[in-house]
């Protein structure tokens, strides 16, 4: 399977065709609803966010509290839909790569395409295997928000699946499978 | 009569949530092994393996076989013979807490839906409180997450609807679904009752073993006709294709009123998880 060093720059991003599997190594962080929420609070009153997120990887997930021993908890992808409103905000930041589970709105689709971004999923409900590709993890933000709080994540082959190309092109749609309801409009800054 | 002291509560609801949470129910990883060899579609299988792999992983390591360690919800069976020492709902939420302490489950719990301050203790769960005759105190914990939780769905009917629009409603509900609630799902439908009971037993649904249908024939030939129907949605494991979208339509029904027919459709990802004790 296709390896993928990260930070994941735009030029790692063009060659990468939806359906494609790869194995991820470096840097990623999570960030989920309240995580959203914030940041985008924080953009929109023009503060300083907790990461630069040029060329960096947003992972939609809250794990578990992390057992004795073990790095992390388990720690799969949580529904990507619920961020569809902050995630244009978030790919204009330069935000270039999403982990999730599940569809896009068009706008994400959209601000994929435009920015140059791209989508993977991971294994969904499969958080415990999951935290075999997880070296480091510490929490970097929003600590406040417990299982919410944003994590810095080392991660060695953490395996994906291209869901969204940077093309714009989504694998839902080349399936033939059932048209999924679209989540909610994106948020205007 | 027989005594049962909330201690006895405290322990068994504790065990009981990191048994659930930590430990794949037999049937479903049976279900989940069976499709695997079926599935035909390459990167759907291999899906598939990693799903069987999680569990076993979570068994091995103790750790939760999802990251969504639910809603706690608690089934309890009274028999009206015993007794219960002490106050039960506290007996029950405590024990909530210490099993996901115990287990390094994720706190998930929001005291306020409007005001959503973060979570700060792993309770209250909710409770479905059943009396029965006998002596025995029958507790089952179903730690439900709420990705496929949301996208649950009730019609009230008409109650001179066809039948054939409940099933469509039913396969709608699936499709839209898709792949955000961890397909291939345990499906649970209640029909019946009032809006409050039909979801009860769309709830009570997902537990039941699943090889077993209902025992009325024409609701058991339903659930098979929407088994086969949902299969042929080409939703498969993560939404990516294949012949496994379900692997269980279980349907409740209860008598209802005259001039309606409530039915609620409630989805468990393909982690359903839950576990039983006798006491």
């Amino acid at each position: 399977m296709k390896k993928l060093s990260l930070p994941l720059t735009k030029g790692k991003i063009k060659n990468l065709k939806i359906g494609d599997e790869l194995l991820l190594s470096g840097i990623i962080y999570t960030a989920r609803d309240k995580a959203h929420q914030h940041l985008v609070t924080l953009i929109k009153n023009h503060k300083k966010l907790p990461i630069d997120l040029k060329n960096q990887i947003i992972y939609y997930c809250g794990p578990t509290a992390k057992p004795k021993n073990k790095i992390i908890g388990s720690c799969g992808p949580t529904t990507s839909s619920r961020m569809d409103k902050f995630t244009p905000i978030l790919l204009k930041k330069g935000l270039s790569g999403i982990i999730g589970k599940g569809n896009r709105s068009k706008e994400v689709v959209d601000a994929i395409k435009k920015y140059k971004a791209i989508y993977f999923l991971t294994y969904a409900g499969c958080g415990a295997l999951l935290t075999r590709y997880i070296k480091k993890a510490k929490v970097l933000a929003f600590s406040g928000l417990g299982p919410e709080a944003i994590l810095k994540l080392e991660v060695k082959d953490f395996p994906v699946i291209i869901g969204i190309d940077s093309l714009g092109k989504n694998i839902y749609k080349s399936l033939k499978v059932p048209a999924y309801r679209q989540a909610g409009k994106s948020l205007k800054v | 009569m027989k005594i049962i002291s909330s201690k006895k509560i405290i322990d068994t609801i504790s065990e009981l949530c990191v048994e659930a949470n930590t430990l794949l129910k037999k049937d479903i990883l049976n279900i989940l092994k069976d499709a695997y060899k079926k599935e035909k579609n390459l990167r759907s299988k291999n899906i598939l393996k990693a799903i069987i792999d999680n569990a076993n992983f979570a068994k091995k390591e103790k750790l939760a076989i999802c990251q969504d360690t639910g809603m706690p919800v608690v089934f309890l069976q009274i028999g009206q013979d015993i007794k219960i020492d002490g106050d039960l709902k506290k007996a029950i939420n405590k024990g909530i807490e210490l099993g996901y302490k115990k287990g390094s489950l994720r706190n998930s719990i929001i005291n306020d839906p409007i005001l959503r301050k973060p979570p700060s203790k792993y309770t209250p769960c909710v409770i479905h409180f059943d009396v029965v005759k006998g002596n025995n105190l029958k507790i089952t914990v179903l730690p439900k997450g709420f990705g496929c939780e949301n996208k649950t769905q009730m019609e009230m009917f008409n109650p001179t609807t066809d039948i054939r629009e409940i099933k469509k409603f039913i396969i709608d509900v699936i499709k839209n679904a898709g792949p955000d609630a961890c397909p291939p799902f345990v499906v649970g439908i209640g029909i019946g009752g009032t809006q409050d009971y039909a979801s009860f037993l769309a709830k009570k649904a997902l537990l039941r073993p699943i090889n077993k249908r209902n025992k009325l024939s024409h609701i058991a030939r339903l659930e098979k006709e929407l088994f086969s129907k949902i299969n042929k949605l080409n939703i498969g494991p993560m939404g990516l294709g294949g012949k496994e979208s379900t692997l269980a339509v279980n349907i409740e029904t209860y008598p209802t009123h005259i001039a309606g027919l409530p039915v609620v459709v409630n989805i468990s990802c393909h982690a359903m998880r839950a576990a039983t004790k006798i006491l």
